[in-house]
């Protein structure tokens, strides 16, 4: 058995993988997870991950968690472009930077931009108060401030002048909140105001292929019509997971 | 600050908080670090286990030091630690201890080149910024730092906590650690030190996270066999002593723009 990636493309660490997985031309199965369907929870998964989440990587006898992980063991085993993880010292900690503090930043006020805003009134059958919607889009904008000011500057890309993990990792999380919106629009569009940020959006996109993007990110878009079918009982599992991951 | 290894740094006699160095920068690797800060902790006792020459850059984060560019260059991310190695200016503890192990070429076990061993740090460290973070200082700030601007945490929010801390330490038991002598391997990595400074600041309010947990309990006493009582007590001295601080009324007034941070930041223990 080669290469399994155990995957749901509604989450941004999975995205993130399947797209450098499939740019980079690394063959391998893909193992989806349904999240909205409890499979996580299953007990044949959990002989995978036992912390039952999403992304793991399975590789002959070896199993692997945590999407940097897991972005960084496909780089080195695959021999991908350096872009993508610099050799050079200093261009590389530039991407280390970025994917550590990536983690409790971005990726919290985005996963919780994305359950305050969409998933929860569908989830719950009511909105999210106004003052918790406005103080997770108020910690939202602040997060891309930085983003902004401090890593992409008046670079191309956030580590440098060509696209690399940081980017994959960055976009993925971005349009977790964005595309979520589609087609229904209005509320959180974040690259609308954000000119730089947009622009970069532009080259990531174009760097990665248009197709395997819009490939990537068609479960995310329909995401609010998914959780809306959900079954009910399987709601009611997934309620107690949901909010430990938001907090 | 001198420059020579496992010498002792300068400290306040009143309150054993790190001094800024004597004389003005010179060329070289600067750590900013602020020794109350756990990764701050790692990164320090990194770069001394090993030897790696370095200049202290003392930044007083409960005086708000790391908001004013005096103390941390501006374009950081105003959080320490930060590295500066010539004009190369580097935040986040992770991407600083990777840093350190290449350019110094500290001793492999530390991220080994080995793939998947090394695979396995990463591992740890994504769920550490998960479960572990953060989580482990809830205590502190419940019993030292809220308080310090008059702000008392919810025992509901401890309770939550005290079950946070018990989960993790059960899953980096059981997942990680088993039954090797470190949390990816049989010797130390930068996994362990980041953990083991994350659970001090807990440890050093009395609060023995090791009591029915042997095999934890056996962890931390081989990472700190190996890292050396001498520099385990100079890195801890400060943590250590806080309580105490706090009581005599010896910590810093958090001037007001820290009082603000400091408010949202309590706002958000869960």
């Amino acid at each position: 058995m080669g290469l399994e990636l155990y995957l749901d493309l509604l989450s941004q660490p999975c995205r993130a993988i399947y797209i450098f997985a499939k740019k980079n031309s690394i063959p391998f199965e893909l193992r989806t997870v349904e999240l909205l369907k409890g499979q996580h929870l299953s007990d044949a998964f959990a002989q995978v991950n036992p912390l039952k989440m999403v992304p793991a990587l399975k590789d002959g006898d070896f199993t692997l968690t945590e999407s940097v992980a897991i972005l960084l063991y496909l780089t080195r085993k695959y021999q991908v472009p350096d872009h993508w993880y610099p050799q050079d010292l200093q261009a590389r900690a530039r991407v280390d930077e970025y994917l550590a503090w990536q983690h409790v930043t971005l990726r919290r006020n985005c996963l919780r931009a994305l359950w305050h805003k969409v998933m929860f009134p569908v989830f719950l059958g009511e909105p999210v108060s106004p003052e918790v919607l406005a103080a997770t889009l108020a910690e939202l904008d602040v997060t891309l401030q930085i983003l902004e000011d401090k890593f992409l500057q008046n670079k191309a890309f956030l580590a440098g002048p060509h696209i690399s993990l940081a980017d994959l990792v960055a976009i993925t999380e971005l349009m977790h909140v964005s595309a979520a919106h589609k087609p229904v629009g209005a509320g959180c569009q974040i690259f609308e105001g954000r000119p730089k940020l947009a622009a970069w959006r532009q080259r990531v996109e174009a760097a990665v292929g248009a197709v395997l993007f819009q490939e990537a990110h068609e479960v995310i878009l329909k995401a609010k019509d998914t959780v809306s079918l959900a079954d009910p009982s399987v709601k009611q599992k997934l309620m107690p997971r949901v909010l430990a991951m938001i907090r | 600050m001198d420059l020579i290894p496992g010498s002792c740094p300068r400290c306040c006699p009143c309150c054993l908080r790190l001094l800024p160095p004597a004389r003005p920068a010179t060329m070289g690797l600067e750590l900013y670090l602020d020794l109350l800060s756990q990764p701050s902790r790692a990164v320090y006792i990194f770069a001394k286990k090993n030897g790696i020459p370095f200049q202290l850059r003392a930044v007083d984060l409960l005086k708000g030091q790391h908001l004013n560019s005096e103390f941390l260059p501006a374009n950081s991310l105003q959080r320490v630690p930060v590295l500066k190695d010539g004009d190369f200016l580097l935040n986040e503890s992770v991407a600083i201890l990777i840093y350190l192990s290449i350019k110094y070429q500290t001793a492999d076990h530390w991220y080994p080149s080995d793939l998947q061993a090394r695979m396995r740090i990463h591992e740890y460290l994504g769920w550490h910024g998960d479960c572990i973070h953060s989580t482990f200082g809830v205590s502190l700030w419940a019993q030292v730092l809220a308080p310090l601007i008059g702000i008392q945490v919810s025992e509901e929010k401890l309770k939550h906590n005290r079950a946070a801390m018990d989960r993790a330490l059960q899953f980096m038991e059981d997942k990680f650690l088993r039954d090797k002598a470190f949390l990816t391997s049989q010797q130390v990595t930068l996994a362990d030190i980041m953990a083991l400074e994350e659970l001090m600041q807990v440890v050093v309010l009395g609060c023995d996270l090791f009591e029915g947990r042997p095999r934890l309990a056996a962890w931390r006493q081989r990472v700190e066999a190996f890292l050396g009582a001498d520099l385990c007590r100079e890195t801890h001295s400060f943590i250590w002593s806080i309580r105490e601080l706090a009581a005599n009324k010896k910590l810093p007034d958090p001037p007001p723009e820290m009082r603000s941070r400091m408010l949202l930041r309590i706002a958000r223990i869960p």
